[in-house]
């Protein structure tokens, strides 16, 4: 065991991942001297070489193009995106090119691409540094879409990612970046399939699905709720396509009420998609309506409002009032 | 750099109104940039200080074997467009007019090069040996791909415009660091003979050159010097807009830009094209960098089955065109040298309407998949949410196991 950030478990996954994949190669805006504007990368290129950690043109588009082209060529790719909303120049490399290519050629090709998004807001940042567009990706067939949340995942998910032979999108809590854990770099235990959620805390009153930066949050508001006798178990849903409904299903059917907590915009986000999976598997468990607690319908507001905006442990409280006012 | 001695494309910016008048002219048929033509539409070969010895290798089997290629895919056009009017095809995508450009580059390429079309190559398909039936699979809408990439290299056709060129340049840095790991290996093995060198072709329109994704395509393969071609053929038009929409100044100049070499070409004059594109994929293989081809050359067709060119151009301009048709002005060549005579050509229609009988009779017979095959290929690896929604599917499917399999097709388009 090793305790380290999880922006340093990226790096040491992906160090990983050159050293014993020959076909691996990172490429992005700064990834090389500067080591990423998060410094993810830092290092990196020292020990590889430009051909294996590449600074690439400042064009998100041409960077997951060129991916799936090296990738065409038996290459595995981890592309940088500088931000999450910066991504979108390669929009359309990623679901018109990338997510459907296996399936266009009848399964004779693969492009197993990765993308790693830094995504999520609290940071006090400018416009364009602090979205949160998953759903956006999720909802794109072909994809996978995995988001760590403490470093031991991380560590582990940026190479599973790679091992993957499907394009997966990894979206990185950024300001979680400089949070702490355990690292076991020998072992990933519990953490062996990165498309699996994971029960954080145990409960009985109510369920709170969580991912990415806000599983901290939930943890945090189960402590508080626990100390007004409120049982609340927290999930971390790790994967976001696909999703682990077993997982959550099982949850719901024991506490019978279940809120679902991300930065993003409720509306047409990941919070819908389980509330009206919820809503099927588990009709006759659920005690009170699936709760989401999401982003307005606005833009990313401007840093001075953002605590405003993001879900925070007394907007997890409230919803989980709510759920167990019916 | 080799470029230095190529005719010249460079773009004089201070006589625009010049350009732009020439370049209207271009539109009606008359060229206005120095070109590369070796044979003229009156089917007489001239020179050129570069690449006259490139057409000078093409001995008469190779010369006629262009105009069997070009022949047989105009053939192919006449039957696919045919298929699509009797209701066999969702959609045709005529090529007819730009077979000099097609069969000329795309008989430069070798086996181990790679190419990416976009989707109006039949041609360059031809060249690469891809079964024409198999082709028809994508607008017979039985699949979207139709062939295996990996055992022709040529890729499947690309329908959102100009997607492919990343792909091409990414693929040639994939080939730059094989040829770098092949060298490091090799160090201490002297002798051993090494895997033939490779490059990329990529193809793209005056239309898609618009497109943001040609730029960013171009950046990436001067900053890394990848092996790679672009080839864009200039039918001047890309539907309905002319090709004066897309560029103000002649798109091989655009190169010139990026920092590589562009050369626009004769695109109706096989020879030409064929030279051209022979000395360019041999400074990508070689490892001096991509370069760009303009070929000059006109859509005689429609877009596509659903378009209607007399609502935006004149058939003046057609003829015109129609006059340096590529095929009849190799015939006048091959006929004036002797090399092919009144059997060749009798043999080369016969030949023809033989890949039309099989490619009609083929597309006939193409299966129609079964959507499990979509469900399959949508992942790699398993997933819950495919393997749940195809349960459901099958659970669904089977309620319906007792109706009469005699009326599935009425009750499939009553449903619709």
């Amino acid at each position: 065991m090793t305790t380290m950030t999880i922006a340093k478990a990226i790096n040491e996954g992906l160090r990983a991942t050159l050293t014993n994949n020959p076909r691996s190669l990172l490429m992005g805006e700064d990834i090389g001297a500067l080591g990423g504007v998060y410094r993810v990368t830092d290092g990196l290129i020292g020990e590889f070489g430009g051909d294996r950690v590449v600074d690439t043109p400042l064009a998100e588009s041409g960077i997951i193009g060129t991916a799936i082209g090296l990738s065409l060529r038996g290459y595995q790719p981890v592309c940088e995106i500088q931000f999450d909303g910066f991504v979108f120049p390669g929009f359309n490399q990623i679901t018109t090119q990338l997510a459907k290519m296996h399936s266009r050629s009848n399964g004779n090709l693969t492009v197993p691409v990765v993308v790693r998004i830094p995504y999520g807001g609290g940071i006090g940042s400018i416009e364009h540094h602090s979205e949160s567009p998953e759903a956006l990706f999720a909802h794109t067939a072909g994809l996978r879409i995995i988001t760590p949340s403490n470093p031991h995942d991380a560590y582990w998910m940026i190479q599973q990612a790679v091992e993957c032979q499907d394009p997966v999108i990894v979206f990185e809590p950024k300001r979680r970046y400089w949070l702490k854990g355990e690292v076991d770099t020998e072992n990933p235990g519990a953490s062996a399939d990165p498309f699996k959620a994971h029960v954080l805390r145990e409960g009985s009153d109510a369920t709170v699905v969580v991912y990415g930066p806000l599983v901290p949050v939930a943890l945090a508001a189960a402590e508080a709720a626990a100390e007004d006798g409120r049982s609340v178990e927290v999930i971390d849903l790790r994967s976001i396509s696909p999703i682990d409904f077993d997982t959550v299903t099982a949850s719901v059917q024991k506490t019978g009420r279940l809120i679902v907590a991300h930065e993003a915009p409720t509306f047409g986000g990941i919070g819908g998609e389980i509330a009206a999976r919820i809503s099927e598997r588990a009709f006759h468990s659920l005690e009170a309506p699936v709760i989401r607690v999401g982003g307005f319908h606005m833009p990313y507001p401007v840093a001075k409002v953002e605590e405003d905006y993001l879900p925070d442990i007394d907007r997890i409280l409230e919803a989980l009032d709510r759920a167990l006012a019916y | 750099m080799g470029a230095t001695h190529l005719p010249s494309t460079e773009f004089d910016g201070t006589d625009i109104d010049d350009q732009l008048e020439a370049e209207a002219e271009a539109q009606l048929g008359a060229p206005a940039e120095p070109m590369v033509q070796l044979l003229g539409p009156d089917g007489t070969l001239g020179s050129d200080p570069v690449f006259s010895k490139y057409a000078e290798k093409l001995d008469p089997e190779t010369l006629r074997g262009f105009y069997a290629d070009m022949s047989k895919i105009r053939r192919f056009d006449v039957e696919a467009t045919a298929l699509q009017r009797q209701g066999q095809l969702a959609l045709w995508v005529p090529l007819t007019g730009q077979e000099a450009a097609q069969i000329g580059s795309g008989r430069a390429s070798q086996p181990q090069d790679y190419i990416f079309p976009t989707y109006r190559e039949h041609g360059v398909a031809l060249t690469r040996n891809v079964d024409l039936a198999e082709l028809l699979r994508q607008f017979r809408g039985v699949s979207n791909g139709g062939w295996n990439p990996k055992d022709t290299n040529f890729h499947l056709y690309t329908l959102v415009l100009a997607a492919q060129t990343p792909h091409a340049v990414g693929y040639a840095m994939g080939i730059q660091r094989d040829q770098r790991l092949a060298a490091a290996n090799a160090v201490g093995e002297a002798g051993q003979s090494a895997e033939p060198k490779a490059a990329v072709m990529v193809y793209f329109g005056d239309g898609a050159s618009s497109e943001g994704d040609v730029h960013e395509s171009m950046v990436f393969a001067s900053s890394y010097q990848a092996p790679v071609v672009f080839f864009c053929q200039n039918n001047h038009w890309a539907i309905s807009v002319p090709s004066s929409v897309q560029t103000r100044v002649p798109l091989a100049n655009r190169a010139k830009g990026y920092g590589f070499p562009g050369i626009r070409v004769d695109g109706n004059d096989v020879i030409a094209v064929h030279a051209v594109t022979e000395w360019a994929l041999e400074q990508a293989r070689e490892g001096n960098g991509p370069v760009l081809i303009e070929a000059f050359t006109y859509r005689v067709g429609a877009h596509t089955t659903a378009d209607d060119p007399t609502k935006y151009r004149g058939s003046a301009e057609e003829g015109l065109w129609r006059a340096k048709d590529p095929l009849e002005r190799l015939e006048k060549y091959l006929r004036a040298e002797g090399l092919a005579d009144d059997a060749f050509f009798e043999q080369v229609r016969a030949d023809g309407d033989e890949l039309a009988a099989y490619v009609r009779k083929t597309t006939h017979d193409l299966e129609t998949p079964d959507i499990r095959t979509a469900f399959a290929n949508t992942y790699v690896e398993a997933h819950p949410l495919v393997a749940e929604e195809l349960a459901w599917f099958e659970e669904y499917s089977a309620g319906f196991a007792d109706e009469e399999p005699a009326n599935a097709d009425q009750t499939d388009k009553a449903a619709r």
